[in-house]
């Protein structure tokens, strides 16, 4: 074992990863792997085993100051506050549960009826929890999300949780540097969420694997923290372990006032610090990758893993033409599962609901952007709006968003993770073919037998509108 | 946690790439607490019609497999959801390790704590592997940890790689959290240095 409580002191240098990674090491193996420190720790009521394993082994929480909980992923969205009090809802001990383990424990809650609970991974950026330069984890893989501030953010199991909960601290071995160019400028409705898609098409669902993937660009540079936040969210589902965007003066204006962020003399400071972040210009990257913004269309998934993904403009593709074996069979069994016909053009592909929500888009730039296509228009089939959190929901009402998507004929929900997972009573029906704007359409994910398409909220919205998968650059304002 | 050393059991193949932990154990099961197992819903809606009918055709309900304790599975298995529901569910059914071409990362790390050993060969000896097991269903591999090596019945040995400080914890079946909690000092003495460095990051002031 290798000491290095001294590291902290000492210069560091290489990529934006290599430079927290170096900061954080508390002790270091043979072989590699470290005991990293965590400066941020966010549960949620599906950590619930951790819990119970801590106080089996009769363990405390070591820095409950640096934990933080929220429910989100069993909540209930409809009519939340009845659902709970007359106990009709199948999973409110889940629910209650954290809260009595925040209590027993001294972890900050963000409780069901307090205005800062929503969606683990979008609350901890509201509230300037989520920082530059920390080392972030969470019981959830989408915790890659909070990367978009510029720190490395990882989810990790139950073990680890309880792991993180007891000590401040996880083992883990060092994963290579990936870098992600986005140059040029994205067409109108590109968002977002289809430069992650388009990228995840490139490199394949297991493309970033053992990597940690910095964005980097003009495009990148050009985006709002919301929008990045969209785009490290999805990094796991190209198997990268965080994603990750150098901060700016982006990252500094939005954080700046929010309630954990540092005030005063510790702004100043940490602002220096975070200055001093991003990669050097001679910083090494195992794998390098370009993508060219302009060349960016609107995308949907046809398949069952987000690396099934496509331009609108595109048809179905035809396992025929694959050339491997294994990705034909694997094309079949995803076509065969979304009952989908080879050569069939992706819009007009007849759509029975509409979700639009979970941590990838579910903040007020999402609901903008979906309310802006949805205004005078109605939706002809089902349509659900989540707000990420009570927070957004409120300033969403206070734009008169809610309104909009009323008037459409959606329903606008209580923020939760509700349709993206089929663990808490939202759900797609069998053989339903869903527009979600969530990140993942694995087989069953949002309901047995249901059939995702992921799209941008822009494109959810244009299906609520006309019942089909709909180029949303077609769309005039307010119609067909 | 149950010592890993050498390990001779039946390997069983699953001929799907990609395979996320959704499909390890839907969503909808994962609120049973851990002492009630997960074993029986493992693969559930791959192993099970719609009826609850076992389907014929998936290789953890053929009979010529016996109770294997090894799954030869293709490549990224265990993407997706960080739900160590995944790694439960293949320990409660009796699996003991997953050979694969890769694995989601935050899987093998889950598979770490559980006693699941995780080894990546290339795909090329995997699709070996998976002809030979469909060819001649219920015949062994024999794993051996402490060599770091695996021997098949096409009588070739295949070296695997795996961190030695994992390894260790392996064999001897210590749980990871047992012995960083002996490494608390060290834990207290970075965090005076660090939080005087970077104040603003010493926590939120419940403490
Ligand atoms: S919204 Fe979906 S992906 Fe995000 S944390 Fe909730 S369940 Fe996970």
């Amino acid at each position: 074992m290798v000491d290095s409580a001294r590291t902290v002191a000492s210069k560091i240098t290489g990529t934006l990863f290599d430079k927290i990674w170096a900061r954080h090491a508390v002790v270091q193996r043979d072989g590699g792997l470290r005991l990293l420190y965590i400066d941020l720790h966010l549960v949620h009521e599906a950590s619930r085993p951790s819990f119970k394993a801590l106080d089996d082994r009769k363990l405390t929480v070591r820095r409950p100051d640096r934990t933080f909980a929220t429910p989100d992923h069993y909540v209930p969205t409809l009519g939340r506050e009845l659902a709970i009090a007359a106990n009709a809802y199948p999973y409110r001990d889940t629910v209650e549960a954290l809260a009595a383990n925040a209590r027993a424990t001294g972890i900050t809650l963000f409780g069901l009826d307090d205005p800062r609970q929503g969606i683990v991974h979008v609350i901890g950026p509201e509230l300037g929890l989520s920082q530059p330069g920390m080392v972030i984890v969470c019981g959830d893989s989408h915790t890659s999300t909070h990367g978009a501030l510029g720190a490395f953010a990882f989810g990790v199991g139950n073990s680890e949780v309880e792991h993180a909960l007891a000590t401040q601290t996880l083992w883990q071995a060092k994963p290579r540097n990936m870098r992600v160019t986005l140059d040029g400028r994205l067409g109108p409705h590109v968002y977002a969420k289809d430069v992650i898609l388009a990228l995840i098409a490139k490199i394949g669902a297991a493309g970033g694997t053992g990597h940690v993937i910095e964005y980097a660009g003009d495009a990148v540079r050009a985006m709002s923290i919301e929008s990045r936040l969209t785009v490290c969210n999805m990094s796991i589902e190209a198997g990268a372990r965080a994603g990750m965007i150098a901060p700016d003066d982006t990252t500094l204006q939005y954080l700046n006032g929010r309630p954990f962020a540092p005030k005063g003399a510790q702004w100043d400071q940490a602002v220096s610090y975070w200055r001093t972040l991003p990669s050097d210009s001679d910083a090494a990257f195992d794998l390098e990758v370009s993508l060219d913004a302009t060349e960016l269309a609107p995308m949907v998934t046809w398949g069952t893993s987000p690396q099934d993904a496509a331009p609108i403009s595109r048809s179905v593709p035809d396992p025929a033409n694959e050339p491997s074996s294994e990705r034909r069979t694997a094309m079949r069994r995803a076509l065969d599962y979304m009952g989908l016909i080879p050569g069939t053009p992706l819009a007009g592909i007849a759509i029975d609901r509409v979700f639009i929500g979970s941590c990838t888009n579910s903040r007020i730039e999402d609901l903008r952007a979906a309310a802006k296509i949805v205004r005078g228009a109605k939706a002809i089939i089902p349509a659900a709006v989540v707000p990420g959190s009570t927070q957004v929901k409120r300033q969403a009402e206070a734009e008169g968003l809610d309104q909009i998507f009323i008037a459409a004929g959606f329903e606008w929900r209580s923020s939760g993770c509700s349709m993206c997972v089929g663990m808490n009573g939202d759900l797609v029906g069998p053989r339903q073919r869903c527009a979600s704007t969530s990140n993942r359409n694995f087989v069953g994910r949002q309901g047995v037998d249901a059939r995702t398409h992921l799209m941008s909220p822009a494109m959810a919205a244009a299906a609520a509108i006309t019942g089909k998968l709909t180029d949303v650059r077609r769309m005039t304002p307010g119609g067909q | 946690m149950e010592p890993f050393g050498r390990l001779d059991a039946v390997a069983t193949p699953l001929l799907i790439a990609n395979v996320d932990t959704d499909q390890i154990i839907p969503a909808r099961f994962l609120a049973r607490a851990r002492a009630d197992g997960f074993g029986d819903v493992l693969f559930h809606d791959l192993r099970f019609t719609r009826d609850g009918a076992a389907r014929t055709d998936f290789a953890l309900n053929d009979p010529k497999y016996g109770s294997p304790k090894i799954l030869v599975a293709e490549a990224n298995f265990g993407c997706g959801s960080s739900r160590e529901h995944a790694v439960w569910a293949l320990v409660d059914f009796g699996f003991r390790a997953v050979i694969a071409p890769s694995f989601g990362d935050i899987f093998r790390n889950n598979s770490y704590k559980n006693g699941l050993l995780a080894v990546s060969l290339p795909s090329a000896r995997i699709a070996a592997l998976q002809k030979l097991l469909r060819e001649r269903p219920g015949v062994s591999i024999q794993i051996d940890l402490p060599a770091q090596r695996m021997f098949a019945p096409d009588g070739i040995v295949n070296d695997f790689s795996i961190d030695p400080f994992r390894k260790m914890l392996l064999i001897e079946g210590v749980e990871e959290i047992n012995f960083t909690l002996g490494l608390r000092g060290r834990i207290a003495e970075f965090e005076r240095a660090y939080e005087s460095k970077f104040p603003w990051a010493a926590g939120w002031g419940n403490r």
